[in-house]
């Protein structure tokens, strides 16, 4: 009777697979990504790599010595703590972060304007008592901006009842609210000290939300050249609440991670942080290998650091608020060295 | 979840070099090999040395890049936080943003 390896499912449970089961679900991961974003499948070596990590017995995995990445953490801290700034210093003292991010728990641009100076106090007084780069991050979230919490008219209601061009004037005319927010924010963080911004989870609401994004990173590099700009996404695939958005003549709508990185690459960002969602009744293995597969294009194309989001349901990592130490590892491992990231 | 995944594969922050390669990255755009090899090439150590907390710890001292106060050990009287931050600018011949906010504040040009 073949042994069975303790292993996790994406939402974190505990499950005990055979060797022959994880190899299979690896190969299923990849056949999903390959068909569905029309990419290459992994190599044979890179597949008995992931088999190797995925049904070891060791509780941890580590990449090898001299393989180690940059860790940008967005949203760094755990806000326990109650003292913002302060969790900048413990991410950067306790937890070995290379790049830290002050962010406000109404984690949007839109709700930050509204506390905007005392964000931006913290930026300058987070900034004497840090050493390494320090950002600040917010979800563009252009949902935000429709009706009854914005002023747009919601498209998620006008799309049902066929009004379509009225559902793309709406996300047109929130767009434009929410770059004026994003920009104020990074004109204001940029005066305070910030060594860059993030737009995270951008494309949430869809492609008007990765546009207004694109066309806020193009403002900034033009106008503080020496200001990081990081751009982490939402999802694998950009979804068309619009379906007619392009940026520089490229439709946003269904792209994949490569034509992501393609877009935000010429809009000037300096780091791309592709995602990929967890499917939480598949495997670690599945999940993992599905990811690493859709994002292989991208590291091997870029010529910005790739830092690829690993946290709580995303990239392998189990969704999970306590995603396990064993599968943490191994998704980390994984996404390093078959990828060769810049970072996580 | 950071700690699992500062152990598994990251740099190791101010400990190591991870803070210098991160900013090379954010304010550069350098993809990781090269950012090691500029940060490696300005400290004058190898690439290896740049995860290495004992290689480190003397070169963050040498160059006045900031050190992380333990238990038993504090550095009162070498560079920290923002000041540090002078020398990296300095260092790694890269602007940061906090340093030039600082200077301009506090008039020194």
């Amino acid at each position: 009777m073949a042994q069975r390896i303790p292993t996790r499912l994406g939402d974190g449970s505990l499950v005990e697979m055979t060797r022959a089961e994880v190899e299979a679900d690896l190969h299923a991961g990849v056949e999903v990504a390959a068909r569905r974003a029309k990419v290459a499948p992994l190599a044979d070596d890179e597949i008995a790599h992931l088999l190797d990590i995925f049904t070891s017995p060791a509780r941890f995995s580590a990449v090898d010595y001299g393989d180690e990445v940059v860790l940008s953490f967005d949203g760094a801290g755990n806000a326990d703590t109650g003292l913002p700034v302060m969790e900048q210093v413990l991410y950067q003292n306790h937890h070995g972060a290379d790049m830290v991010e002050l962010w406000h728990h109404d984690y949007s641009y839109k709700a930050v304007r509204t506390v905007l100076s005392f964000q931006a106090q913290m930026m300058k007084d987070a900034q004497l008592q840090t050493v390494v780069p320090l950002n600040y991050g917010a979800m563009p979230d252009l949902g935000r901006y429709s009706q009854p919490d914005g002023p747009a008219p919601n498209w998620s209601e006008l799309l049902p009842l066929g009004r379509i061009e009225e559902a793309r004037r709406a996300q047109e005319e929130a767009a434009g609210h929410l770059e004026h927010d994003m920009l104020v924010v990074a004109e204001t963080m940029i005066a305070a000290g910030a060594d860059g911004l993030d737009f995270d989870t951008a494309g949430a609401a869809g492609d008007a939300d990765l546009l207004a994004t694109l066309r806020v990173v193009r403002q900034i590099r033009d106008r503080w050249p020496d200001i990081g700009v990081e751009v982490g996404q939402a999802a694998e695939l950009v979804l068309g609440m619009h379906g007619e958005l392009e940026f520089e003549g490229r439709r946003l709508a269904g792209m994949w991670p490569l034509d992501q990185l393609r877009a935000v690459t010429a809009a000037g960002a300096t780091i791309f942080g592709p995602a990929v969602n967890v499917n939480t009744t598949k495997s670690l293995a599945w999940n993992t290998a599905r990811a690493c597969a859709l994002v292989k294009p991208v590291t091997a194309e870029s010529t910005i650091p790739v830092h690829m989001n690993a946290g709580m349901g995303v990239g392998g990592v189990p969704m999970s608020p306590y995603p396990p130490v064993d599968a943490t590892s191994r998704a980390s491992r994984a996404l390093v060295d078959i990828l060769k990231l810049d970072g996580l | 979840m950071a700690s699992t995944h500062a152990l598994a594969s990251g740099m190791g922050g101010m400990r190591t070099a991870g803070d210098l390669v991160a900013r090379m990255q954010i304010t550069r755009g350098m993809r990781l090999q090269q950012a090691k090899q500029h940060v490696a090439d300005r400290l004058g150590c190898s690439v290896l040395d740049l995860s290495d907390t004992i290689a480190m710890h003397d070169l963050r001292r040498d160059f006045g890049l900031g050190r992380i106060q333990v238990q038993d050990l504090t550095y009162p009287d070498e560079p920290g936080a923002i000041e540090a931050k002078f020398h990296i600018a300095e260092t790694l011949d890269v602007p940061v943003n906090s340093v030039e906010c600082f200077k301009r504040h506090a008039g020194l040009g």
